[in-house]
């Protein structure tokens, strides 16, 4: 009796979060059905004319869908790697600082760009890459043409994956600098006395001692394959550069949103789901495996 | 133990000191910038310290009633909505936090929230649920859709389950209720995790620009950074077509207004950093599993 009493306080402790869940995650599930539509809101989804394939046909002849998907590809990788490299180079970097207030003051302000939103950081990098901007004048003082960064289908990429790494670096360091501070220092003591200097030391006891974290992160950025970062590049780009710069998620915006092309939208929308999720579940079954720990 | 300085001790303290440069610079020289005459700024003269300092463009701020609007809007949103992201994300982690025999439910419960966090919809049937229940150009329309962080709804359950056993029979034993034994003993004892999750979510909100681009038609009722993007934006990036017109719209003259309008919108977070800095590395680092 007083078991079910204290089972009953549970269901209404859930009840509004599943409320709210309810209605805006389960309920537009069922607006997933526009995808396989010819879907016009005077008619609602009733009403809307079943095309069945049609939008995912369309969407595969579409000259447009193969660049989009390879230009996404292309910047979320190069973003998914410069995310485990540099913040695991950056935090050996900062181990090896012996003053203690100069890492301290690093530290502070390394990881202040993460805490800063696209939209300003957007308006900060294009005046430092636009072409009156300080990189520009480097550029020119070392003899060479200023480059239209912002306009460049060439630049546009690196720009993007390279803006992204130095706004999350110091971030994506704190875990890697948590786990450096968890290996014993007997260690290297004991590599001290067997005559290891430092470039041997960070070989044989800190790179093993932080591998499983390196080996947990690859593996839970996986699912990011998808993600090249909507805020981002919808804060950046431009017609300009949408042969490079368009992604998944700025064109189901764009048509969706901006063009009312409600069903082509929702139908890149669920393909893009629909692989998310099989990432994520792959992601975390191996993570389970290559280490004891998991997401969910 | 007496220690020569080495080559390799020299470049690592440059390269570190790069790399803090690099994230500090841009911001001194935004912050430069406020401080400088209209003339300069659009010249691009201005480093990381102001020419011709001025206050004319925090002048112009203060007189600017659509700036304040919104940043009053964004202060209301951060309260409500963390309010209401943290009351529910509380009352879902302790019942998920119980195992299966205590609660027989738990596991619909838990299956339903990850396949929630797994299975978006997507933007669009999204934006048709929220017009529909008439969330449109409402605060709500940027604090109900989200209202379950379910990452973070994670992040609390386990930490719940961390919670001694012996402290939630005890109270059970005096015949404490669920609730009570949430409020007296578990939330107590996790208060640097609340913490957390709750600047988690402070951020979040004040750094959000685009539910309401989504949500909001009308730019009265902008957040502060979805305004700051629309002035910063002047003109529809979308029209952009040819390299003169975004050498136009690169080459703002309002350049110290802007720079000073995102140095009043970042003050907030400034003010909240050294909490911030203290526990988000514990945040991150007992959810290194999170996101």
């Amino acid at each position: 009796m007083k078991h079910l009493k204290r089972e009953l306080s549970y269901h209404i402790m859930l009840l509004p979060g599943m409320i709210i869940l309810a209605i805006f995650t389960f309920v537009p599930l069922f607006g997933l059905a526009m995808a396989f539509q010819h879907y016009i809101p005077a008619k609602g989804i009733s009403g809307s004319d079943w095309t069945g394939l049609e939008n995912f046909k369309f969407l595969f002849v579409l000259p447009d869908s193969k660049q989009i998907l390879i230009n996404t590809l292309i910047i979320a990788l190069g973003k998914m790697i410069l995310a485990i490299v540099i913040p695991v180079c950056f935090a050996l970097l900062l181990n090896e600082i012996r003053i203690k207030w100069f890492k301290k003051t690093v530290q502070t302000v390394v990881y202040l760009p993460h805490f800063l939103s696209w939209v300003i950081l957007a308006s900060v990098l294009q005046y430092i890459f636009g072409f009156d901007g300080p990189i520009n004048a480097i550029i020119s003082n070392l003899g060479g043409e200023p480059i239209m960064f912002m306009a460049s289908n060439k630049w546009f990429r690196p720009l993007m994956i390279i803006s992204e790494s130095w706004k999350e670096f110091g971030y994506g360091s704190i875990i890697y600098l948590a786990a450096l501070t968890s290996i014993d220092p007997g260690l290297y003591e004991a590599a001290a006395i067997d005559g290891a200097g430092r470039w041997k030391q960070l070989l044989h006891v800190t790179l093993p001692g932080i591998l499983p974290m390196i080996i947990l992160m690859t593996t839970m950025s996986l699912p990011n394959i998808l993600n090249a970062g909507f805020d981002q590049i919808y804060n950046m780009y431009n017609p300009l550069v949408y042969e490079t710069g368009d992604i998944l998620d700025t064109f189901v915006y764009r048509v969706g949103i901006v063009e009312r092309q409600y069903s082509l939208a929702t139908a890149v929308g669920l393909i893009k789901s629909v692989v998310g999720m099989v990432l994520i579940l792959s992601a975390n079954k191996l993570a389970g495996k290559l280490t004891d720990r998991k997401m969910f | 133990m007496h220690k020569k300085i080495k080559i390799s001790d020299v470049v690592i303290f440059l390269v570190v000191l790069l790399l803090g440069l690099s994230c500090l610079l841009p911001l001194l020289n935004v912050l430069a910038i406020s401080f400088s005459d209209s003339a300069s700024a659009t010249a691009n003269r201005v480093k990381f310290w102001p020419v011709n300092f001025n206050l004319n463009a925090y002048k112009k701020i203060l007189n600017d009633q659509q700036f304040w609007r919104s940043f009053v809007i964004s202060i209301v949103r951060v309260v409500l909505g963390t309010a209401v992201n943290m009351l529910l994300t509380i009352l879902m982690a302790y019942p998920l936090s119980k195992s299966k025999r205590d609660f027989r439910a738990q596991g619909i419960y838990m299956k339903l929230a990850i396949f929630a966090m797994l299975f978006p919809a997507g933007m669009i049937p999204l934006f048709m649920v929220v017009k529909q229940v008439h969330l449109m150009d409402t605060i709500w329309s940027l604090i109900i859709p989200t209202a379950v962080p379910i990452g973070n709804v994670i992040l609390l359950m386990n930490f719940f389950r961390a919670v001694p056993k012996s402290l939630e029979e005890a109270a059970e034993i005096d015949g404490a209720t669920p609730f009570k034994i949430l409020w007296k003993i578990m939330l107590p004892m996790s208060l640097p995790c609340l913490a957390t999750l709750a600047l988690f979510c402070i951020v979040g909100h004040w750094n959000d620009y685009f539910t309401a681009i989504l949500y909001i038609n009308r730019t009265v009722n902008y957040p502060l950074q979805t305004y700051i993007r629309q002035v910063t934006a002047s003109f529809d990036m979308s029209k952009i077509n040819n390299i003169e017109l975004l050498r136009q719209y690169l080459q703002v003259s309002s350049r110290n207004l802007n720079c000073a309008k995102i140095v009043v919108s970042v003050i907030p977070l400034l003010i909240l950093y050294p909490s911030l800095q203290r526990y988000f590395v514990s945040g991150i680092v007992m959810g290194a599993v999170k996101e």
